[in-house]
């Protein structure tokens, strides 16, 4: 590690203490460089087994890597926990600011333990740290809200992230996310829910510092090489026109794009959702997370006149992707096509406000529409809803009671779908693999098996949905072949991960350009160096599954994944049954009786 | 207030602040230059409006012919150059911020790790790494005073 270079650094918060102090962990970071390498091993060593993901004893890691605030596109934090959504392994990245203020206020990581008797929100300025009373905000209906309070009453505007939970978090909904920068998510697997449950309302992160490179000439010549790809090569150019939404019409042309609860791979309103049609009607500004020259946050300005009242009205600034769009959009849409984006937007600003992971939501809800068609559920549990596909308004009711709870049907919708699904049937139409609700992607065999494998069960993980493609190019995916590459790829993007930087840039930051980079840093690792540290920390994340009691081999798979035909054709349980086989002798091979 | 020097000056443009997407690789920038990383020392600075559903502001010195900052200056630091705009003196700077509270636009950016204000002085390294034209350097006549209105 280079003199004066604060990445190893770790800010241990007591909240039940009120305490703060700071180790210096250079070990860890040497090892396992920042990011999601430190943060699996922090969060051994500071999560007891048994832990209740509610309860004290669960710790809250934030981890950074060493080209954070160096280099553009390292621009993302990994967060760390145990999930109270699935039980085991919480992991969750966002962007924001949240990367370039950590590493600006001198930290490598952050860990969070214990509980506050009382409502707070964190203040971390560079070596300072406040305990701020938020007895007054608990309670507050609107995140945004809660965001534009700490905004003016906290300094270091401008490299600062300002995290904080809605009502959701605040009610432990198993799926409430953690908003940064108004726009950007610790999205899935309910960190919200942790910091609700350690009566923790936001936490303020600043900070101005200068970092340590080994060669500053190298260091700008390295850079202008990485701002260069950034912004000339095609690479980035479908991010940084349409944004990620620019999926939206192959995915429908595919009959890959999950619809009213994976009834179909088509959305009859598929063109009202897609990136083109939004960016003519609804773009109102892009913006890009710290550091990052692509730009792709895409924000609708949506006029919303007030019911009441004539002539009265209010514009919002909503965000869109791919993931929130399928999961409000094709997910809960109607049937003729006569999409009411207005009242979908509507939607997903109410989510937003409430704090809950849009994904996780909108695959609860198309669950419970379909269970209310089928009689599995009535009215009665709905609490009067009459769901049905297209009726945003009704949606935006029900997404308000998986918060307010008023029944034990919200209770347990509150907790997702596979859990609402235990208890009222229809499982084989809940769509959570691994406990967490599905992407947007249907694409074959690998999308699926990726979910059901990956540490956090997100798309993310291994890119299912881009193995799945070159597969259907080049003439077919054999289980061995999906288990194999997934857990190779899943390997690589710990690398990634602990770097941090954002997965938009995975293929500009290649073994090659990775090690120069970490170089610049003061770190040196060779590719094998690196390839073992991926594999080691993957495993390492499923050995924590493992010991929360998540078994690969008993994971359910719904069985609507299996009717509904994806574009490699309909999909046979066995083949995913191998492919998981073969995933896991990959990433845990002592795991396996021989 | 001392003014002095031949040099032509230039001043950074905010050619139009609706155009930035808030990504701060001007700020990143401006900070590289002398060979580190990170932001301290900074001559620009980017801040949300008031959320970031509101855009950004663009923070840099805008060369004013006339500089507030040199006006309160107690020891004569900031030294005024020809077409505007000023020059910092850092072995007479007493690190009292008076330049920092002067300044309409905040562009006296503290820089705590010295004690001292960095002021923009038009060097333009900033320009090449935006991405959006935000950001233009233009030349200004010595001793001429010109009034560009920009969203700063
Ligand atoms: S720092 Fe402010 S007052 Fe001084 S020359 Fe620049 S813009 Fe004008
Ligand atoms: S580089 Fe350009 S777009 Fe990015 S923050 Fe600076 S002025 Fe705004």
């Amino acid at each position: 590690m280079l003199a004066n270079e604060p990445l190893d650094r770790v800010l241990i918060i007591d909240l039940t203490k009120r305490r703060a102090t700071v180790e210096h962990r250079t070990d860890l970071f040497q090892a396992a460089i920042g990011g999601a390498g430190v943060a699996t091993r922090l969060l051994q060593e500071e999560c007891p087994d048994g832990a209740d993901p509610l309860g004290p004893e669960n710790p809250i890691i934030f981890a950074v890597g060493p080209l954070s605030g160096l280099f553009p596109m390292a621009s993302k934090t990994v967060a760390m926990f145990k999930s109270p959504h699935t039980g085991n392994l919480g992991e969750s990245h966002a962007g924001g600011r949240s990367a370039v203020a950590i590493r600006m206020a001198g930290y490598g990581a952050i860990v969070i333990r214990g509980a506050s008797s009382s409502p707070v929100y964190l203040v971390i300025e560079g070596d300072k740290v406040h305990f701020r009373d938020a007895r007054a905000m608990w309670g507050m209906h609107s995140a945004y809200a809660t965001g534009s309070i700490i905004r003016d009453r906290e300094a270091g505007a401008g490299m600062r992230t300002i995290m904080r939970i809605g009502p959701a978090g605040e009610k432990c909904v198993s799926y409430a996310s953690v908003i940064t920068e108004t726009y950007r998510h610790f999205g899935r697997l309910g960190l919200g829910a942790v910091f609700g449950s350690k009566k923790v309302k936001g936490i303020v992160v600043s900070g101005v510092r200068s970092l340590p490179v080994s060669d500053p000439k190298l260091y700008r010549k390295t850079y202008d090489e990485i701002f260069k790809a950034t912004t000339e090569s095609a690479l980035f150019k479908k991010y940084h026109e349409l944004g990620t939404a620019v999926n939206v019409l192959p995915m429908d042309a595919m009959g890959a794009l999950p619809t009213r609860n994976l009834q179909s791979g088509h959305f009859e309103g598929a063109d009202c959702i897609s990136g083109e049609r939004l960016a003519e009607e609804y773009l109102g500004r892009r913006v890009a997370c710290a550091h990052c020259p692509v730009a792709c946050i895409h924000l609708a300005a949506v006029r919303f006149p007030y019911p009441d009242e004539p002539y009265f009205y209010k514009t919002n600034m909503i965000a869109y992707d791919h993931e929130p769009l399928f999961a409000v959009g094709s997910m809960l849409g109607g049937k003729d096509g006569s999409h009411d984006t207005r009242e979908m937007f509507r939607l997903l600003d109410v989510s937003d406000a409430l704090g809950l992971d849009v994904m996780s939501m909108g695959c609860s809800l198309s669950w419970a529409t379909e269970a209310l068609e089928r009689g599995v559920i009535s009215v009665r549990d709905t609490d009067g809803l009459n769901l049905t596909w297209g009726d945003y308004p009704t949606y935006v009711k029900a997404a308000e009671r998986i918060v307010s709870q008023p029944n034990d049907f919200y209770a347990a919708l509150a907790r997702g779908s596979e859990y609402a699904s235990k208890h009222y049937g229809g499982a084989d139409y809940a769509l959570a693999m691994g406990g967490n609700e599905m992407a947007g992607y249907h694409t074959g065999p690998a999308c699926h098996v990726g979910y059901l494998a990956g540490a956090r069960h997100s798309h993310l993980d291994n890119a299912g949905y881009a193995l799945d493609q070159k597969g259907a190019k080049s003439g077919g995916l054999t289980p061995e072949k999906v288990g194999k590459e997934l857990a190779t790829e899943e390997g690589w993007r710990q690398v990634l991960n602990s770097l941090v930087i954002c997965l938009f840039a995975r293929n500009l930051y290649t073994a090659d350009l990775t090690q120069r980079a970490l170089a610049v840093s003061g770190c040196e690792m060779s590719a094998d160096d690196l390839n073992r540290l991926g594999q080691e920390t993957l495993r390492l994340k499923h050995e924590f599954k493992r010991r929360c009691g998540f078994d690969l081999e008993g994971v359910r798979i719904p069985r609507r994944i299996l009717e509904t035909p994806t574009p490699m054709g309909r999909l046979d349980e066995r083949f995913i049954r191998q492919a998981l086989q073969v995933y896991r002798e990959a990433v845990l091979p002592e795991a396996i009786p021989a | 207030m001392r003014r002095k020097g031949v040099s032509v000056a230039k001043r950074l443009c905010i050619l139009d602040a609706d155009l930035c997407v808030g990504c701060q690789l001007c700020v990143f920038a401006c900070a590289r230059r002398p060979g580190t990383a990170g932001v301290a020392g900074t001559g620009i600075w980017v801040r949300s409006a008031g959320g970031i559903r509101k855009g950004f502001v663009v923070i840099a010195c805008r060369a004013c012919a006339d500089p507030s900052c040199a006006r309160v200056c107690p020891v004569d630091a900031l030294e005024v150059k020809p077409g505007g705009g000023v020059r910092l003196h850092p072995e007479l700077c007493i690190g009292c911020h008076n330049c920092v509270g002067a300044c309409p636009f905040g562009a006296a950016i503290w820089d705590a790790s010295r004690e001292k204000p960095t002021i923009c002085t038009g060097c333009g390294y900033c320009v090449d790494y935006c991405a959006y034209d935000v950001l233009k350097l233009k030349e200004l006549p010595a001793n001429q005073e010109e009034v560009v209105y920009v969203g700063q």
